[in-house]
């Protein structure tokens, strides 16, 4: 998933819920899926909305930085490898509008959200992809990190989030593999190929660990998201989860985490690793990232730009409509 | 890897190598006489697939709209699968020890064989869209024909590649029906558009010496006898879309299929070619 920092709506305990919420929450407990027609707290719908929503736009601002390489790619085959998976990304962005949209807010009205700044994308699309092994680290580290949030969340409440989930994940673990098999290449390769690779790895480290959210600690909307599983693991666990198979994953390539502080720790059965730097994030998130302002005019440019295509295309179905009723009425 | 299993699993590598080791017998890649005009009829088949894609790969993540992001990056990768097929054979028949990737990456400008058509600007979306009505108008009908060639190899590759390009023409079609008579706007784009492609479109039906040598082999069509068949679907499609055929030449502009370019092309390999020349044989 690409959500951080999703507000949730107030919590309230079992007694205090009215008899429609508290059947709710009992159904939840339970396991069941929530379908659209079905009756759902306000806040349980406007949550879901902000965060099916970001995950959404973050699919499609996150063709950009991918797409910044996909003319440069050095093989057909990678470029061939590439173009699908950023295409993969749009259409995840298809699945997860369509998902918002069973909750009553149109992909247009999104959109315009995205634009105007109002709804977020994920903080690890403001940085930019400066070499090819770029490729590799957005592919390994990027969508492994969010297949760690994206898997539990195929069992989330809400019927149709989840069942884009399941899709959704079966094509981000194909992209998580060719990311590691792009790195694979230039671990292996020329000593200027290492070295892209190592300072890839060194400049998405930590950006990758801020995709969780900020610690649980400081993470103020997570407990009703968790009691409504539409977020299933704290920040916390699943920044660790993803420590904990990356580490290794690195050591298979023979490249340096880039943490002196990162250590075995025996006792807890886990890393022992460094924060990201908070400030950082909460400037990104701001809009004082390193890419926030190419990002968003990229989007909007394109968006204004295919205004009169959009307009056009409307204009003809209603033409063709008009044609056919006329033809229906001269029929008859 | 550890945690994340290869996906070359056995089966699968044993799959691809039977594969790679059961191709077609062409008595076509023996004939020596013929090598040099098959191999650059090849590369005007490749290049201009490998081309066009990549100008539409420019719009990833910049359509007007998702499902047209989707569609783009789609038929780009149609076209750079279809360019693995073509500057593979090409790479054989010439067996000279370069591979596909070696043609595209490492020619210069003047021994690309493209048609002019594909290596204009993008332009806008109506542009582009406009430009591969056109393409794919004869590239449909050139890959019909192709699926009748004397060479096993070249028919194999053209019936893989007109089930993608049937869908290619359809769509386009469709859209430039829709944005012709949609508004005075669009209406307006498509027509600008098709007056700045028509001079270029005639290169694809001028037949040289390459030609008529592989037309002779039974391996290509006349490419003029491609374009009636054209003519029929583009004078259709453009009434259909109250769009007027240009009062102008179609054939002004040409010499692509024999390496000599605009000045756009330069710019494209600057680019598609900047790592395999900043890092010579370096494996990615």
């Amino acid at each position: 998933m690409y959500a951080q920092m999703v507000k949730s709506e107030g919590m309230k305990s079992l007694e205090d819920m009215t008899p429609e919420e508290r059947a709710f929450q009992e159904r939840i407990d339970r396991g069941e899926k929530i379908e659209p027609k079905e009756w759902m707290p306000e806040g349980y719908r406007k949550t879901l909305i902000r965060q099916i929503g970001q995950h959404a736009h973050s699919e499609i601002v996150g063709q950009l930085p991918e797409g910044n390489w996909v003319t440069r790619a050095p093989t057909l085959e990678r470029k061939a490898i590439l173009l699908a998976k950023v295409q993969d990304e749009a259409g995840h962005g298809l699945y997860l509008y369509s998902a918002a949209e069973t909750l009553g807010v149109s992909r247009d009205e999104l959109m315009e959200k995205l634009h105007s700044g109002a709804m977020k994308y994920s903080s690890i699309f403001n940085y930019p992809t400066l070499t090819w092994a770029d490729m590799g680290a957005v592919g390994w580290l990027v969508d492994g990190a969010a297949i760690m949030n994206q898997v539990p969340l195929q069992r989330t409440s809400y019927g149709p989030y989840s069942r884009a989930m399941i899709r959704i994940c079966k094509e981000e673990s194909f992209h998580q593999r060719q990311g590691y098999a792009i790195m694979m290449k230039m671990a292996q390769g020329t000593p200027e190929q290492r070295e892209m690779a190592q300072d890839a790895f060194n400049r998405f480290w930590f950006p990758a660990l801020m995709m969780f959210g900020p610690s649980d600690k400081d993470s103020v909307h997570s407990a009703q998201s968790m009691a409504w599983k539409i977020k299933m693991n704290t920040n916390d666990e699943l920044r660790q989860k993803f420590v904990d198979e990356t580490v290794p994953q690195a050591e298979f390539l023979g490249l340096t985490v880039p943490d002196e502080t990162l250590r075995w720790n025996e006792a807890r059965g886990h890393y022992d690793f460094a924060e990201p730097d908070w400030d950082e994030f909460f400037e990104v998130i701001k809009g004082n990232g390193p890419c926030n302002e190419e990002r968003l005019e990229a989007r909007r440019s394109a968006w204004d730009r295919g205004a009169w295509f959009r307009d056009g295309l409307s204009a003809y179905a209603e033409k063709a409509a008009a044609r056919r009723a006329a033809a229906r009425v001269a029929a008859e | 890897m550890p945690s994340l299993p290869d996906v070359m699993i056995p089966e699968v590598a044993d799959l691809a190598r039977r594969a790679a080791s059961g191709q077609t017998a062409d008595p076509h890649l023996e004939d020596v006489a013929l090598k040099p005009a098959f191999f650059d009829w090849l590369c005007r088949m490749g290049d201009s697939t490998l081309i066009l894609g990549h100008r539409l790969s420019e719009w990833c993540g910049h359509g007007p709209v998702l499902e047209e992001d989707i569609a783009l990056a789609n038929t780009a990768l149609d076209f750079i699968g279809q360019t693995q097929l073509w500057l593979g054979l090409a790479a054989e028949v010439e067996a000279q020890g370069r591979s596909a990737d070696d043609l595209a990456f490492l020619r210069d400008a003047m021994k690309f064989r493209n048609v002019k058509l594909v290596e204009l600007p993008n332009g806008d979306i109506g542009q582009t869209l406009m430009r591969g009505f056109l393409f794919d108008a004869w590239h449909f009908e050139m890959l019909t024909a192709l699926g009748n060639s004397t060479s096993p190899r070249v028919a194999e590759i053209a019936a893989k590649a007109v089930k993608e390009v049937s869908y290619h023409l359809e769509r386009s079609s469709d859209l430039v029906v829709r944005l012709g008579d949609g508004t005075e706007q669009s209406h307006e784009r498509m027509q600008a558009a098709l007056d700045y492609l028509w001079p270029y479109t005639g290169e694809m039906f001028a037949g040289d010496a390459i030609d008529r040598a592989v037309t002779e082999a039974g391996i290509a069509p006349d490419p003029a006898a491609l374009l009636p068949l054209w003519q029929r679907t583009v004078t259709e499609v453009l009434a259909e879309a109250t769009l007027q055929v240009p009062d102008r030449r179609f054939d002004a502009q040409h010499g692509g299929k024999q390496g000599r370019h605009t000045e756009h092309l330069g710019y494209i390999l600057a680019q598609m070619q900047f790592l395999q020349r900043a890092y010579p044989g370096a494996s990615w």
